[in-house]
């Protein structure tokens, strides 16, 4: 697509292998999704190296989509530059109408008839996860594959009407196998959770027969969770939050998970406890808090 | 009276706060809400509600009922000129009906919701965005026609667009509205981050007429004249060919034939014209591109034909 002031606008893709649409990989829709571009170009590394060796099964193919929003990526912008509007919330888009309902179709049209499909996402929440994969339950999750993942999680959620523009929610209806992999961080780089979701992917591709791959870390056997199963832990004062406790960790019951303090004279306002014994699999990040704000999800 | 529905601690010094204005007189029992400020960056609303707390309270004795004023129910992304919440991705219209125990932002739209509910009309104010012109029009989800299209008639609008069900749509103030019994009207008029005072003013007097109607105000009304009603498939989406710099001097509520120039697409660095953009029917002119820089698809004018 041409832009008025700026270089054109590309979404390009890497193919890997021939024949039977077997898995699709997107990278970044928004623009901040930096871990996620990170991971991206780690999967494209590894397939190149894996079809250098000849280890792309016969009559399967991968395609790789590392980003859907280089242009955003590069001013720093989360949404669609020009207008703020939201790829992921325009899917399965329509090629008449405006241009990010126009990028969604592109996208979608390339992605048609894969079997699998897998997106590299982020959760409009500030915060970071425990490494998991996700899925909507519309009636077409394929939790069994998706425990082929080897991530420590896979959860389940109801869609809410607002999520039926997701591609995750679209690849299902129309007969893609999907998931969302969440890799701990959106705006910064954590290598060891890129690795540990790079090695997913690439595990997910070995265990469908897609790709012959010696893997270099173990895969976790996958608990299975509904997301409204999780214990909410929510701010009851606003103020600086201090986190002792962050995603993966394991809490006792009972235990200060964090603090918030008051802004001007530092006097502790709240302790955030879990009354169960659990593992954090969801932490809030940023130093300040909103009263009524999400700071922990745990598995108990 | 001014009462909170919101009231929630900002990390310093400071609590979000949701507020209406509450006027009631005599004995009648009917509540009509004005809400608005849903988007930060869509102000038309703001001198509406304005125009409706001066004149109500002015002429209180003409009141049979209550009137609440809700100019604001995104704060701080009016103060801040963000359509969405502020510290949220969102748009607070797809988070209806929200939740009690969810995020701040999930709990606002919840408090706000049950505020409003049992009220006898809501009207919702919108003014499209930075990017697009409106004529003033009201928008009906074609589930509710038959309830709110007389109503929206009394408002005076040159439009009332009934538009197809979409499930993404469930999540707007006006449908969780609709859909629980409270009737919502959505108005759209205008163009972001400004204010139309013609366009205010028509619909202010288009508010006392339907309050006439609805049995709540005494006082003279001017006249409305019912708008086109648009049922169906007759709304004309004219997107841009390719991206430019889309040139127009046309304005909003006028009649247009097929074939006759919308605007031009061209490029500044070349002085090319890259598209000369032409209505493809004889119709009714209701939306057009006021931000000048397109990209392929984006929406330049909208046009309505029998």
């Amino acid at each position: 697509m041409k832009s008025t002031y700026r270089d054109d606008f590309k979404i390009e893709g890497y193919h890997f292998g021939s024949g039977e649409k077997t898995a699709c990989i997107v990278g970044p829709m928004r623009g901040d999704e930096v871990q996620q571009q990170y991971i991206c170009s780690q999967i494209v590394r590894e397939l190149q190296a894996i079809e250098a060796k000849g280890g792309i099964a016969d009559g399967k193919s991968i395609l790789v989509i590392p980003s859907c929003n280089p242009s955003s990526m590069n001013v720093g912008r989360r949404f669609w530059a020009m207008d703020g509007t939201d790829i992921n919330r325009m899917f399965p888009g329509y090629d008449k109408g405006e241009t990010t309902q126009r990028i969604a179709a592109a996208v979608f049209k390339s992605l048609e008839g894969f079997k699998y499909g897998m997106q590299l996402a982020s959760f409009y929440v500030p915060g970071e996860f425990v490494p998991h994969i996700r899925m909507l339950r519309t009636g077409y999750e394929d939790i069994k594959s998706a425990e082929l993942f080897g991530m420590p999680y896979v959860t389940t959620r109801e869609p809410l009407p607002f999520d039926t523009t997701l591609l995750n929610y679209n690849w299902q209806i129309w007969n893609t196998s999907a998931f969302s992999v969440y890799a701990g961080q959106t705006d910064s780089i954590d290598v060891e959770d890129s690795r540990l979701a790079t090695e997913a992917v690439l595990r997910f591709l070995s265990g469908i027969g897609a790709i012959d791959y010696s893997l270099t870390i173990p895969g976790y056997e996958s608990l299975t969770l509904n997301e409204e199963n999780l214990v909410t832990l929510t701010a009851h004062h606003a103020g600086i939050y201090v986190r002792k406790r962050k995603a993966g960790d394991m809490v006792k019951a009972g235990e200060v998970l964090a603090t918030i303090l008051h802004p001007y004279d530092g006097h502790v306002l709240e302790e955030i406890r879990c009354e169960q014994d659990g593992i954090v699999f969801f932490s809030h990040h940023r130093p300040l808090v909103l009263q009524n704000a999400l700071l922990y999800k745990v598995v108990v | 009276m001014i009462k909170t529905i919101v009231n929630t601690e900002l990390p310093l010094a400071e609590r979000l706060l949701v507020r209406k204005n509450v006027i009631s007189h005599g004995n009648g029992k009917k509540r009509f809400c004005i809400v608005t400020g849903t988007h930060g960056d869509e102000l038309e609303g703001q001198m509406v509600c304005y125009e409706m707390a001066r004149l109500v309270q002015q002429n209180i004795d003409k009141l049979d009922g209550t009137v609440e004023i809700y100019p604001s129910l995104n704060p701080l992304g009016i103060d801040t000129i963000q359509r969405g919440i502020p510290n949220f991705d969102l748009d607070m219209n797809r988070i209806f009906p929200g939740s009690e125990h969810g995020t701040m932002a999930e709990q606002t739209a919840f408090r706000i919701c049950e505020d409003l509910k049992g009220a006898d009309m809501v009207l919702d104010i919108h003014s499209s965005n930075l990017y697009l012109r409106e004529s003033p029009q009201v928008r009906i989800n074609v589930l509710n026609e038959k309830e709110l299209v007389p109503m929206a008639e009394h408002l005076g609008v040159d439009f009332i667009w009934v538009h197809d069900a979409a499930t993404v749509l469930e999540a707007t103030l006006a449908h969780s509205l609709n859909s629980t019994g409270t009737p919502c009207l959505v108005v759209e008029m205008g163009v972001g981050q400004r204010i139309n005072h013609g366009m205010c003013n028509h619909l202010v007097e288009g508010i006392f007429n339907l309050m006439k109607e609805m049995g709540m105000w005494t006082g003279d009304v001017k006249e409305m004249q019912s708008g086109i009603v648009c049922k169906g498939d007759h709304v004309e989406f004219l997107n841009a060919e390719c991206s430019g710099v889309f040139l127009t001097e046309l304005r909003t509520g006028i009649n247009v034939t097929k074939g006759q120039s919308i605007g031009q697409i061209v490029n500044a660095l070349t002085g090319e014209i890259l598209s000369d953009v032409k209505s493809p029917v004889d119709g009714f002119l209701f939306t057009i591109r006021a931000y000048p820089i397109v990209y392929e698809g984006s929406l330049m004018a909208r046009i309505y034909h029998a």
